[in-house]
């Protein structure tokens, strides 16, 4: 597994992630994000979630997002950790690291990659409330529609 | 022919198993495992118009052909992040 894309149960160290895409000090930028298990959803409190993967094949959608970043930001270069298993509110569900030499960059890298997770990568959350729990659905993943890869770039670049 | 099916998320509790295997026949389509597997299990087929697919970990479309021994995967709609 690359160092810098991967999925796993293991705590996120955004350092680490940073310092995999140093290449001798070009970069003038480092956007992060950390996505958050958050205490509420649609109306309900939230208790805890759960994550689960395919992930060979998440592995796989994280290096095509790096690949679409890299045709359409040059400069930039992305790192992404994604979580699974059970994490409690306020833990970090995924990291992303965008660096380039400059911020304009790195923002839209970083933005890009985490709209093209939530659309493309194979990863679901089952959301654990008071009451009950449910799966989360979100978008049918389809890599090759290019409607949504263009609402991905625009979203990045407002 | 022998392929594996493996389910996640919401279709992994409707059949019960993360994985499991099924006979196809020759020539068979990615689609036609699915409704072998809707059949199998009715809760399924709500599903139908928002799954993907994907064989040996690489996305694909319904209408490829499946091969012996390889890993068909059925994966409803994606909540990363």
């Amino acid at each position: 597994m690359s160092e810098r894309l991967a999925i796993g149960p293991g705590a996120l160290n955004v350092e680490r992630l940073s310092s995999a895409l140093d290449e001798g000090g070009a970069d003038g930028a480092v956007v992060t994000f950390l996505g958050l298990v958050r205490n509420h959803n649609a109306g309900r409190r939230v208790l805890y979630l759960e994550y689960e993967a395919y992930e060979p094949l998440a592995v796989k959608s994280f290096e095509r997002i790096a690949e679409e970043i890299r045709a359409r930001w040059p400069s930039a270069r992305l790192a992404l950790h994604h979580r699974v298993g059970r994490l409690e509110i306020g833990e970090a569900s995924i990291a992303i690291v965008a660096r380039s030499p400059h911020r304009a960059d790195a923002y839209a890298a970083c933005r890009y990659a985490i709209e093209r997770v939530k659309q493309i990568s194979p990863i679901w959350k089952r959301e654990f409330f008071e009451g009950g729990d449910v799966w989360i659905e979100g978008a049918t993943a389809d890599p090759d529609d290019e409607l949504a890869r263009a609402h991905a770039e625009r979203a990045a670049c407002v | 022919m022998r392929v594996t099916v493996r389910v996640f998320a919401r279709l992994r509790d409707i059949v019960g198993s993360p994985e499991i295997v099924r006979d196809a026949a020759p020539g068979a389509t990615v689609r036609g495992v699915w409704h072998d597997l809707a059949a199998e299990f009715p809760e399924l087929v709500k599903y139908e118009r928002s799954i993907s697919a994907a064989i040996n970990a690489e996305y694909t479309r319904m209408d490829r052909v499946i091969g012996d021994g390889d890993e068909v995967a059925f994966l409803p709609p994606v909540s990363g992040g």
